[in-house]
């Protein structure tokens, strides 16, 4: 015992320092200085704004994935889902049912936003109370829900027609807020409560204790299955917040929206630090991964050695030395 | 013996100056043991006495820190389990290490499968296997699965499985810990046949009658280190406990609270857990310990599981008078019932989590200001914990899988006592913990029963419950079949209910008493 409390007092402090919790960071600095040597208009502000910007849905969607897979589950659906939703909401838009523009565009908004949350109560139903495998249930909805879209657009694209709240809407993707593009305080709003949520409320430490053991969770008298299922409602939900800036982004929805969008969301939350078998969740890194995944794709771009259209194979790299690194730094505390 | 004490056998199997260190914890400490062929030599010790640590060095499942294993007074060592087979030394496991899907045969020649050119030979495995049980005074078909087989079938199976390798010295590890006394019987005919060819058999128990009825010499353990070796003729059973405790074991318990005589709090009337228990009713009242005795697999968990909710269950139970249903445990802990596993790392405590987190787990409501976590008063709730617990952590910000097995027994009880409970169900409080700490929590038990909570104690350790009960119940099969109370309170008593020999008449044992 003498042994160990001697260990407490010199290095005590680094040891707090999880290196697993900062090691996303580190790789997105070391990305931003790499970035400088390939182009130099790559840290000009104007790239990346235009960067974060664009990584707005990984991160809005990856935000929810950490709740999810956080808690242990796994959400293969909502590259489907933001279809599905988009494709609604454009439909919706245009019945034009409501005279007043702005009326009908928030009336368009709750419709998302409750649409992706019922999705997710889906999702966590199904695996919930229909006991059966993530992975399994959201492939099938995944399925469903990318058929259902298709369906809908009779294979083709479903197009915002509705004009007056085209015009209305256009400036909550393409708008700024004191200089700051729109969709960058989305991603802001969007962490800032979901770190809330996760870090400081009973309910967060509810989602760590179930991804932790759900045994254990089930014997301190949580309700395991209704923590799972909220995860997958505020899966939903941040989906919907997605399709807020998509549908003004292209006024159009078909069967390819979103495709694959599952990946990236899934590779953002691995790349920042939450462990895929649950028990670890950080939101923030989650926002560093998407941001990565989008600054790894820029970079490509702006540089003339390696083809763009190697994208896909360099952010499948990622993932696997990702796991790699997050390994090698469990394994030595 | 017959060679005469005078002239030392050879010895086949040697441990010299075995230490054993896991971190900075010593759990074996220059312990010497010597096996000579055809003697059954035992080794005797409490829980966490070094045991088990002593046998999987002899064993090559483990290195040990110092000393050395000699093979007929040649040093050698064991790069693993294997190699200590091929030298002939072989293990039975306490625990069952069988494949439940395959069939008897498949298990005993697991890994070593004869084969027939590129298939393998089933009908000369069977063939082998169904001679191997039957040596061993068994009628198991080899072609059943084991999963539908008894525990103490499978128990002789896996017997079956390490004898079956050629084998000069024979090591198991309390194999009659879930058998009846029929089947024990069996398993110590085995051990004397098996002496008889020339075999050295190394036997550890804690039954010690059971040693006392087979073992030639004894060697016995205390704390990680040897306390003696003698003749077992010349030890009684009663000498090898005070050798094996090495205190006054009165100390141990403390002093039982005034009995109980209000009505109960909790109330059982034939409560069927579908699989494990039929049939079950029980009552206990504030201030009562009442403890729950059976083999291994008689059901009381499952029981007691089904009583809070944590199981499906039927029947009725009453709370405090009234009527209640609990369909999840949640229902019977806003009640006031708590129940503290017998698994604590896999359903007691998150290991990966911090001692707060840990703390607060299933009180967390009481830990907000308003929707917020209130982090100060999970820390304020910790120091008091540590304090009324006595729980040793050298760091605070230790996770709670780095505490000691007995430190984490003790973070477990302050857990669920912040939900300041009427009904605390302990299944097995000081499974896997040292004496000391065995000590403090049978003091904590009473103290908690002093103060008028109901207290239910599950335990597989019969003194355990005679040491700190008012009242024992027995069961068999997923029943309750005995009750013991006062001077009835016995281990010999508990053993013939619990084993099935003698079942009360009274059925309804305690309903009707309630």
């Amino acid at each position: 015992m003498s042994e160990a409390t001697l260990k407490t007092r010199p290095g005590f402090s680094f040891r707090r320092i999880d290196m697993a919790a900062i090691a996303p960071f580190i790789a997105l600095i070391i990305l931003l200085i790499a970035g400088i040597f390939v182009n130099q208009n790559f840290l000009s502000v104007n790239n990346l704004l235009n960067v974060a910007t664009r990584a707005a849905f990984t991160a809005i969607i990856g935000v929810g994935a950490t709740f999810v897979i956080s808690a242990g589950g796994l959400d293969l659906s909502v590259g489907s889902m933001t279809a599905f939703v988009a494709s609604l909401m454009i439909m919706f838009l245009n019945t034009g049912i409501i005279a007043d523009p702005m009326t009908m565009l928030l009336a368009g908004v709750a419709v998302a936003l409750l649409l992706g949350a019922a999705c997710g109560l889906g999702n966590g139903l199904i695996v919930t109370v229909g006991k059966i495998e993530p992975f399994i249930a959201t492939l099938g909805t995944m399925g469903v829900l990318r058929g259902l879209t298709t369906w809908l657009s009779q294979g083709g694209s479903i197009t915002l027609q509705n004009s007056d709240v085209e015009n209305l809407y256009h400036p909550v993707y393409f708008g700024e807020l004191l200089g700051v593009p729109v969709p960058i305080i989305f991603i802001a709003v969007t962490a800032i409560v979901g770190a809330f949520v996760l870090y400081r409320t009973p309910y967060g430490r509810h989602v760590i204790a179930v991804g932790s053991s759900e045994d254990v969770a089930r014997y301190s008298g949580i309700a395991v299955g209704r923590v799972r299922t909220v995860t997958y409602v505020i899966q939903g939900f941040c989906v919907g917040i997605a399709v807020l800036l998509y549908v003004p982004r292209l006024s159009a929805a078909n069967a390819t929206t979103g495709l694959l969008w599952e990946l990236q969301a899934i590779t953002a939350v691995v790349v920042g630090g939450t462990a895929l078998r649950g028990g670890v969740g950080r939101i923030w890194g989650t926002i560093c991964g998407a941001f990565i995944l989008e600054i790894v794709g820029n970079i490509m771009l702006l540089s003339n050695f390696i083809s763009e259209y190697l994208i896909g194979a360099v952010q499948g790299a990622i993932i696997i030395v990702a796991m790699l690194v997050q390994r090698s730094l469990m394994r030595r505390t | 013996m017959s060679s005469g004490p005078d002239a030392p056998p050879p010895f086949v199997l040697e441990g010299r100056h075995l230490s054993k260190s896991f971190g900075p914890v010593e759990v074996l400490s220059d312990v010497s043991v010597a096996l000579a062929a055809g003697e059954v030599h035992a080794v005797v010790g409490e829980n966490g006495a070094g045991k088990s640590t002593l046998m999987k060095i002899l064993a090559g499942h483990l290195m040990p820190t110092r000393g050395a294993i000699a093979i007929d007074g040649k040093e050698i060592v064991f790069s693993g389990p294997v190699d200590a087979e091929r030298h002939g030394i072989v293990l039975v496991h306490q625990e069952i290490l069988l494949a439940p899907h395959l069939t008897v045969a498949q298990n005993i020649f697991m890994g070593r499968e004869l084969t027939r050119g590129i298939s393998v030979n089933d009908r000369e495995m069977n063939r082998q296997a169904s001679e191997a049980v039957h040596a061993l005074g068994a009628d198991i078909a080899p072609t059943m699965p084991v999963s539908r087989l008894s525990i103490a079938q499978r128990q002789l199976v896996q017997i079956a499985r390490a004898l079956h390798v050629p084998h000069r010295v024979a090591i198991f590890d309390e194999p009659t810990a879930s058998l009846t006394p029929f089947e024990t019987e069996a398993v110590l005919k085995v051990i004397r046949d098996i002496k008889a060819k020339g075999v050295a058999v190394l036997y550890i128990s804690h039954r010690l009658t059971e040693v006392a009825e087979i073992a030639d010499r004894v060697t016995v353990l205390r704390d990680g280190k040897h306390i003696a070796t003698r003749n077992a003729a010349e030890l009684a059973p009663v000498d090898m406990a005070r050798l094996m405790v090495g205190r006054d074991v009165s100390h141990l318990y403390p002093e039982r609270p005034p009995e109980a005589t209000c009505e109960p709090v909790l109330e059982a009337r034939s409560v069927d857990v579908p699989g494990f228990a039929s049939g079950a009713s029980f009552a206990v009242r504030p201030g009562e310990i009442l403890g729950f005795a059976g083999l291994i697999g008689a059901g009381r968990t499952e029981l007691l599981e089904g009583v809070v909710g944590l199981r499906a269950h039927r029947g009725e139970i009453r709370f405090k008078g009234a009527p209640v249903t609990f369909h999840t445990v949640r229902d019977s802990m806003h009640h006031g019932i708590v129940y503290l596993s017998e698994d604590r790392k896999g359903k007691g405590l998150l290991l990966t989590r911090d001692l707060p987190t840990n703390l607060t787990l299933a009180a967390l409501s009481h830990f907000v200001r308003g929707p917020v976590l209130d982090r100060g008063k999970e820390d304020a709730a910790l120091s008091e914990a540590i304090g009324e617990f006595d729980i040793r952590a050298p760091r605070r910000d230790m996770l709670a899988g780095q505490l000691s097995g007995g430190n984490q027994q003790k973070l477990l009880l302050a857990k669920m006592m912040l939900l300041d409970p009427d009904v605390v169900v302990i299944d097995e409080p000081t499974r896997g913990i040292d004496i000391g700490t065995k000590q403090q929590i049978y003091k904590f038990i009473a103290e908690l029963a002093a103060k008028g909570k109901a207290i239910i104690v599950i335990s597989s350790e019969m003194q355990e419950l005679i040491g700190i009960c008012h009242r024992i119940l027995v069961m068999h099969h997923g029943k309750i079949v005995g009750e013991v109370s006062g001077e009835a309170m016995t281990e010999s008593e508990i053993v013939v209910y619990a084993t099935g020999v003698k079942t009360a008449a009274t059925a309804t044992v305690t309903a009707g008493a309630a």
